[in-house]
């Protein structure tokens, strides 16, 4: 296969003598054809790249979730003028309240902007926090009336008890409906579900992000000094391993007060070790190589020998390991947040959903919901995971290379 | 079966390949026959098939690879029709191969003892005792010393002829009809490969077996076959007795193989001429370290007192076997290796220079290494290979100016500078070792250290490149350190030689004298091996 002979090779194109603005662009960022041909890998794994594309673009909708679930109208034209409640905080004294920060889901006000003008709702009127006033409570069996949590409309269980006229007509309005039901505390749980998925997919993506590069200069150090550098870091890395992890964590989010950052950086302390082995060793095999050291004699430095030669040989090492990742940071967020040691009170979470789940099994829309929403999260990432250690697989992009 | 039948005849076949882009054909519409007893040579450049051919008759390609055409008949029977169980059989008992890479045919976690007797128990059944007699009668008959004591060591802890003695004792174990040798001596130095390919020729006499011998060495063929076949892109262009092929070769291609040795004479000695590098009594020593404290009980004398002298315009050679420290020198002179004794360049110190200090000199003292495959990073174009060394060394220049150097380095090389934007592994070897030599060349230096830069290179290429680094060193007035063990490469390049063995230096002087008149026992043992391919002066060799 291998035909070429060792004459000059062929003339190609014509050499341009100097290169226009928009082909130095180009050569500056093209893809080598190795990684050309792990892309074209990974968009032919079907399920893999479905679900990358999938995830992407719910988590991409996922940022806008102010846009989507928020009990502020995105659009409010009152008296004349255009509003962006969304965006920017109104004091009541606007609409003729005396709040500091406007409840528009209170009848007064939307009667007193609906009188001047109209407003325009995000397709679901909750945000994470927003309490449903208007559900009046429904019958159980035995007659009485039970209050939260409610179950979505659509459900034959529901059987409102009584209530004014109004408020039965606010709540039985199309944009307010609660598709997935209320949760004990009366909050949309679509809307819980979606500013908590935001909130797990950031947390595992800051979290895989920002221990992988914390392991890849650690492993980088180690395995390009080697010696005494990676003998004593070693030993430290050991002694760090053989701590009990999961107590550690207990005892750390019960002294902090838990929160997004302070959570990442408990989590953070035992995850960022996982990727040293692996980019170690690939730096102990790439120091060696040929290449390498004929970089050294140009007269490259240490660091630009790791940045140009060798991180590229760990990162696709790496790669391969991030979408599990991802999806092992989730879970662990989750279910800090579902033993009640993670985000605060109040913050959306999925783990804190199936929390709630457990407690009222009698509300089984609340754990169904929960549970849906982890599994399909973390089945996406372990889709994509496949996909791109099918596409770094290195028998596949080098098969058959240099045989003769 | 008629007793003149050949052992195997090989009928029309071709082997295609077949992976994401489609299927290549390698071999193509290929017939050769081996009769019993004889040798026979498959010679070609890499690329050729020659290897996919040979290993077809004991069906050892990848799953990819299919058959489109043809048969391989052994002893009648057609082999690509052959079920598993029977294809073992044949496998290691009639059949046996010898790789070319005796550092990784063997396993690493097992000892020769249990490698060399697998094979026999397997074919064989005999019990452990009559086992252990076997290997042991085996070792001392591939020539292995104190074969009772090697029993237990393991592959690290041979040399690579050694280890190469080892496999041929497993080749041989089960007194095989046909012996195939894929290249049986191309990692192995010179002086090695002579005692490697006499002892199959007399293995081969001993135990009456066929071989089938692939090469891109048409010394090794001369002095091996009987019969030559001249693969060519897939294809057989001629055969014939060995001795028609190299008296009166048909093909033009033969023509070329045989007449591609490294030719033409190098630079004259002229003392008048600045000296560029100098040591004198370099050592560099590595310690060796025991104990809980790391105690230092004794060092590794790898370069143990050399002096030498390169001057502008001028090649030293220095040559010995693998281990004998060559490499380790070149890399003390230029620095990347830790070393005692003074270094100059252009009469300036520069041992004690820190690596920040080296930096602008690194310029000036460049270096090409053995491996074309190796030394160019596969995920960089040629461009950015070649430019690697500019952007550090001349940042003045913009990427117009950079653009410009690399198409003349490209161009001084012999390669269009059209095919800056391809990426290594679109080019074949003797290319990659242009792009190589690019590299260097692009930093103008003024000393360039050669670590083998032909040794992996098919016999044609070698020539091609000994040329090309000849008129570079004549247009820019160049110093070059060559490191080789192949001493046909050598006489063509250098004109002042240096043989080293263990660190020391046995012999020097201008390369004429060394060639014609060579006074150490050493000396002579290398040339005879690398010129008339036989041992002399075994007890100037290690084994």
């Amino acid at each position: 296969m291998d035909q070429k002979t060792d004459e000059t090779a062929e003339t190609g194109v014509a050499e341009p003598k100097k290169l226009t603005r928009y082909q130095r662009f180009k050569r500056r960022f093209r893809l080598s054809p190795v990684n050309r041909r792990r892309i074209e890998r990974f968009k032919a794994h079907k399920l893999g790249y479905r679900s990358f594309v999938v995830f992407a673009v719910l988590f991409f909708v996922s940022l806008f979730a102010e846009f989507i679930a928020n009990d502020r109208p995105l659009l409010v034209s009152y008296k004349g003028e255009i509003l962006f409640p969304v965006l920017v905080d109104y004091p009541e004294e606007k609409f003729g309240g005396f709040l500091a920060v406007t409840d528009y889901r209170t009848p007064e006000i939307a009667n007193e902007i609906k009188a001047h003008g109209w407003m325009l709702w995000p397709p679901i009127r909750y945000s994470y926090d927003t309490i449903n006033k208007d559900y009046p409570g429904r019958i159980g069996d035995n007659g009485i009336c039970l209050g939260y949590p409610a179950p979505p409309p659509w459900s034959s269980s529901l059987k409102l008890c009584d209530a004014p006229a109004d408020q039965l007509a606010r709540f039985n309005e199309l944009g307010n409906t609660n598709w997935l039901g209320l949760d004990s505390q009366g909050r949309d749980v679509v809307a819980r579900v979606i500013y908590g998925f935001r909130v797990s997919v950031l947390f595992g993506l800051l979290l895989t992000i920002v221990s992988s590069a914390l392991g890849i200069i650690a492993g980088a150090v180690q395995g390009y000094f080697g010696g005494k550098v990676d003998l004593i870091f070693q030993r430290l890395l050991e002694i760090w391993n053989s701590i009990p992890e999961l107590f550690v964590l207990l005892i750390l989010s019960s002294l902090f007060v838990p929160g997004f950052w302070t959570l990442l950086g408990i989590l953070m302390i035992f995850s960022w070790t996982s990727l040293v082995g692996l980019v170690r060793a690939e730096f102990l095999r790439g120091r060696n190589l040929e290449y390498v050291r004929a970089a050294r004699a140009l007269g490259l430095s240490d660091w630009q020998i790791i940045f140009k030669h060798l991180l590229p040989n760990a990162t696709v090492a790496t790669l391969t390991f991030l979408p599990f990742k991802l999806s092992g940071g989730i879970a662990a967020l989750t279910a800090l947040d579902f033993l009640g040691l993670g985000m605060p009170p109040g913050s959306p979470s999925l783990g804190e959903l199936l929390l709630e789940g457990k407690k009222h099994l009698e509300a089984p829309w609340l754990g169904i919901s929960g549970f849906v929403a982890v599994s399909i999260i973390l089945s996406l990432a372990i889709f994509m995971g496949e996909a791109v250690r099918d596409a770094l697989d290195p028998r596949k992009t080098f098969r058959m290379q240099g045989k003769s | 079966m008629a007793d003149n039948a050949p052992l195997v005849d090989v009928r029309n076949l071709s082997v295609a390949f077949s992976d994401d882009a489609g299927t290549t054909r390698v071999v193509n519409d290929v017939s050769f026959h081996i009769d019993k007893r004889e040798t026979v040579a498959l010679v070609g450049e890499s690329g050729s098939g020659k290897t996919v051919s040979a290993m077809s008759i004991l069906q050892l390609l990848p799953n990819s690879a299919s058959y489109p055409t043809g048969e391989i008949l052994f002893e009648g029977k057609d082999i690509l029709k052959l079920k598993p169980a029977q294809l073992r059989d044949i496998r290691g008992r009639r059949i046996s191969i010898i790789f070319q890479e005796p550092m990784t045919t063997l396993n690493p976690l097992h000892t020769i003892e249990v490698q060399v007797g697998e094979i026999i128990k397997l074919h064989q059944g005999l019990s452990d005792s009559e086992t252990r007699k076997r290997v042991i009668e085996l070792l001392s008959k591939v020539g292995i010393r104190d074969p009772e004591k090697r029993l237990s060591a393991y592959p690290h802890q041979l040399s690579g002829g050694q280890r190469q003695r080892v496999m041929i004792a497993i080749a041989l174990a089960n007194e095989p009809d046909l012996l195939i040798a894929d290249e049986p001596t191309t990692a192995l130095d010179v002086t090695i490969q002579a005692q490697i390919l006499e002892l199959l020729k007399s293995l081969q006499k001993e135990m009456g077996m066929a071989m089938l011998l692939i090469t891109h060495d048409l010394g090794i063929v001369r002095r091996m076959a009987e019969r030559v076949y001249v693969m060519r892109n897939g294809e057989i262009v001629e055969t014939g007795n060995t001795e028609d092929i190299f008296t009166a070769p048909k093909h033009p291609y033969t023509r070329h193989l045989i007449e591609a040795e490294p030719k033409g004479d190098p630079p004259a000695v002229d003392t008048s001429r600045p000296v560029v590098v100098e040591t004198d009594n370099l050592k560099v020593w590595f310690p060796i370290k025991r104990g809980w404290l790391q105690k230092t009980v004794d060092y590794v004398k790898a370069v143990d007192g050399l002096s030498m002298k390169v001057r502008a315009g001028e090649t030293l050679g220095v040559v010995g076997e693998s281990g004998s420290g060559k490499t380790t020198l070149g890399l003390a002179i230029l620095r990347l290796l830790s070393s005692e004794g003074p270094i100059a360049y252009v009469g300036n110190r520069i041992d004690g220079l820190t690596n920040k200090q080296m930096r602008p000199l690194r310029k000036e003292m460049q270096i090409v290494f053995q491996d074309p495959y190796g030394s160019l990073s596969p995920r960089l174009t040629v461009e950015q290979i070649i430019e690697e060394g500019l952007l550090i060394q001349n940042p003045e220049l913009d990427e117009d100016g950079r653009r410009e150097r690399v198409a003349t380095a490209l161009r001084e090389v012999g390669l269009d500078p059209a095919t800056r934007d391809r990426y290594p592994h679109e080019f074949s070897g003797g290319q990659r070792q242009r792009i190589a030599v690019a590299r260097a060349m692009v930093l103008k230096p003024k000393f360039v250290m050669l670590d083998e830069p032909t040794s992996a290179l098919d016999m044609s290429v070698q020539a091609q490149i000994v040329d090309l680094l000849r008129d570079l060193q004549k247009k820019n007035d160049l110093a070059y350190l060559f490191i080789s063990h192949d001493l046909k490469v050598v006489r063509a390049l250098c004109n002042y030689v240096i043989v080293m063995k263990n660190g020391k230096v046995v012999e020097e002087g201008p390369a004429r004298n060394i060639f014609d008149h060579p006074q150490d026992d050493y000396t002579k043992a290398l040339l005879d091996a690398a010129f008339n391919i036989t041992v002399t002066h075994r007890a100037a060799l290690a084994t």
